[in-house]
């Protein structure tokens, strides 16, 4: 296996203009990310020359009332779905994995994890029409229902992908020595499948607090996360601000995926 | 109640199953009918696929009865679901909980019952001292090897006192040395334990050496009950015969019965006296007989009493040597012949050899 590995790497290598490729790739992808996290540290507001060392733009990001309205406003929303969509995509996992065999089982795995595949603008558009038909008011409670929706799938794909890696035996194993369904699964499931729980919860909390598309259509007047808020500034005119603002929702991000990986791993070698 | 030695334990009757339905319904058993007694080291035993895990899965709850019912001790366990019949079991692979210690896999059975910290501290602690694990007791499974796990599954299956224990080929996973330990081990916990044991296993070699009673299938059927002995010396049928050791299965034809025994024609035309299992075909017609290959010995060509044959090939085994040999038609049988110490073979490839049977050892089975 690993023989195979390294002998296509060498043979992807041989392909001319590979390397140069790849590097432009990188550079296009992560060069502008550097730039908008180094200047955010900028002392002048410039995005081309540096003119020191300096906190002031988070200072200013951080008593932006706007700004702080909008962050609690994406953690409220992104904690309750992610909450939410964990917990069905748990017992939507537990029917599919642990449940007897029904029907059309193939058919609910596709529409579960459609909905990774959907444009999200259409996604977006569909949920503000359906909002709107059934005479919702948009708000907060909009974005919160539109977000746990989307996020299910998220966190439904590792929690299922470990739930069948656990073998029935375990279940048996427990109701055999007297633990009924219910503790069976308390007592020896929840457990064994925790580390893919805490993962797929991560990653619906990153969908939801990252999201702009679906976000910007349901939500209502006044009701902004964090991304539109950082729309809504660019849109105002540039500011050194809204550098500090995405380097620290970049550093959320990348905190919960990171751990998000690394916890799944520590399921998978447990 | 009490359960005095011959009180049935356990008692299966015409059960039946079907797994699926309609076009794709396959008939794992068909019409088992079991007695175990209280207090026995009960084996089931059968090539794979024979329906062995079937039936110990349908005892323990995990699989529903088609047709037919079994009971516990004269209560019938068909509405009882897994976690309220007092049978444990332990799996095949084991199934230890991974993110649990030892102790607390121990423990489970017994918090789950309800049991007191200070009691369940006890039982485990003796648990342990049983499989002689007590050293272990806060590892992970993960950190034992597999003959201590094996172990640990046992002692977590015992803990509770279940009135029955059930176990799916539990050696299988272990190397040879360690198979053979523990074979003596388990049949040593089962006596001091007083529980009745229902041992699963596709290794004749290990359901003889542990088992009290056997009870050996075929393709989803009972073929024969009975005691290791029973089984070994009385198969009742071919199948039993060629699956528990090894033998020889001449096929001949039947001249006459005399009193209990059967006179037989092998194809050279020599005529031999047999023990008959029930069921045998009528005289003048066909039937196989079974001849232990450790029974058959050689003498001189030619003496009073002996069969004609000719060595073929021999092959040294350690304690024994085994022959192939030919009769004159051409049929060939096994010899297998004890060695001594020091000794030179004394027969040979091409050799012309008398062959000769012990009395009883050859017996007229069913087909
Ligand atoms: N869950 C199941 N569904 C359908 N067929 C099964 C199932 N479990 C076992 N079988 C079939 O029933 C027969 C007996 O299997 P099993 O009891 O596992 O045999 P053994 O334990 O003796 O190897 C086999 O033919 C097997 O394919
Ligand atoms: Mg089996």
């Amino acid at each position: 296996m690993s023989g195979r590995e390294s002998s296509s790497q060498k043979s992807l290598r041989r392909y001319p203009g590979f390397r140069a490729v790849a590097l432009m790739c990188l550079f296009l992808l992560y060069v502008p990310i550097l730039v908008v996290a180094i200047y955010s540290f900028n002392d002048i507001r410039s995005i081309t020359t540096w003119g020191g060392f300096s906190l002031k733009w988070y200072a200013k990001a951080f008593s932006n009332p706007q700004i702080q309205s909008a962050t609690w406003n994406s953690l409220v929303i992104a904690v309750s779905a992610a909450t939410i969509a964990t917990c069905v995509a748990t017992a939507a996992a537990m029917g599919m994995t642990r449940g007897r065999r029904f029907r059309g089982q193939g058919g609910v795995f596709a529409v579960i994890s459609i909905p990774l595949m959907i444009p999200e603008i259409v996604t977006a558009v569909a949920s503000l029409a359906f909002f709107l038909a059934i005479g919702f008011t948009l708000g907060l409670h909009t974005i919160l229902i539109a977000h746990t929706v989307f996020c299910i799938p998220f966190a439904y794909l590792p929690i299922a992908a470990r739930m069948q890696g656990i073998e029935k035996a375990f279940d048996e194993a427990a109701k055999d020595l007297y633990a009924g369904r219910w503790r069976a699964f308390r007592y020896v499931l929840l457990p064994m499948m925790t580390p893919a729980i805490i993962s797929g919860y991560m990653l619906a909390f990153i969908i939801s607090l990252d999201d702009f598309i679906i976000t910007s259509l349901v939500a209502g007047p006044g009701s902004t996360t964090l991304p539109l808020a950082i729309y809504g500034l660019v849109r105002v005119g540039f500011s050194p601000e809204i550098n500090a603002i995405s380097t620290l929702l970049l550093l959320v991000s990348m905190i919960f995926v990171s751990a998000s990986y690394l916890v799944s791993r520590i399921g998978r070698s447990n | 109640m009490s359960e005095g030695e011959n009180e049935i334990a356990v008692h299966i009757g015409d059960v039946v199953k079907v797994y699926g339905s309609g076009d794709s319904a396959h008939t794992a058993l068909h019409g088992i009918n079991l007695d175990i007694r209280h207090n026995e080291f009960f084996t089931l035993l059968g090539p794979s696929g024979c329906g062995k895990t079937t039936l110990l899965r349908m005892i323990a709850g995990f699989e529903s009865v088609t047709e037919g019912e079994i009971s516990l001790y004269g209560q019938n366990l068909a509405t009882s679901p897994p976690n309220r019949r007092p049978v444990n079991t332990v799996f095949q692979q084991y199934a230890l909980f991974p993110h649990m210690t030892v102790a607390k896999n121990v423990a489970f059975g017994l918090k789950m019952k309800g049991h007191g910290e200070a009691e369940t501290r006890a039982r485990v602690d003796e648990m342990l001292r049983l499989v002689q694990l007590d050293r272990f007791a806060e590892r992970r499974p993960s950190q034992l090897s597999g003959g201590q796990q094996q172990r640990v599954a046992l002692a977590r299956a015992l803990a509770p006192s279940p009135k029955l224990l059930l176990l799916d080929e539990p050696l299988s996973a272990l190397d040879l040395k360690l198979r053979q330990a523990m074979r003596l081990e388990l049949k040593q916990i089962q006596r001091d334990a007083g529980i009745t044991f229902i041992f699963v296993t596709h290794d004749q070699e290990e359901a003889l050496t542990m088992s009290d009673r056997i009870a050996v299938m075929s393709e989803g059927a009972l073929q024969q009950v009975g005691d290791s002995r029973d089984i070994y010396e009385a198969p009742v049928n071919r199948f039993v015969a060629d699956f528990i050791g090894e033998t020889n299965l001449p096929e001949v034809v039947i001249e006459r019965y005399e009193g209990d025994h059967a006179v037989c024609r092998l194809g050279d035309g020599s005529e031999l006296h047999c023990s008959v299992s029930e069921g045998a075909a009528a005289a003048g017609e066909r039937g196989h007989l079974s001849i232990r290959p450790e029974r058959l010995s050689f003498t001189a060509a030619g003496e009073e009493g002996s069969i004609r044959c000719v060595i073929d090939r021999t092959i040294y085994v350690g304690t024994d040597t085994q022959y192939a040999v030919h009769l004159g038609d051409g049929s060939e049988l096994v010899v297998r012949v004890q060695n001594e110490a020091g000794e030179e073979l004394p027969w040979s490839a091409g050799d012309e050899v008398g062959l000769r049977l012990a009395t009883g050892a050859a017996r007229l089975l069913s087909d």
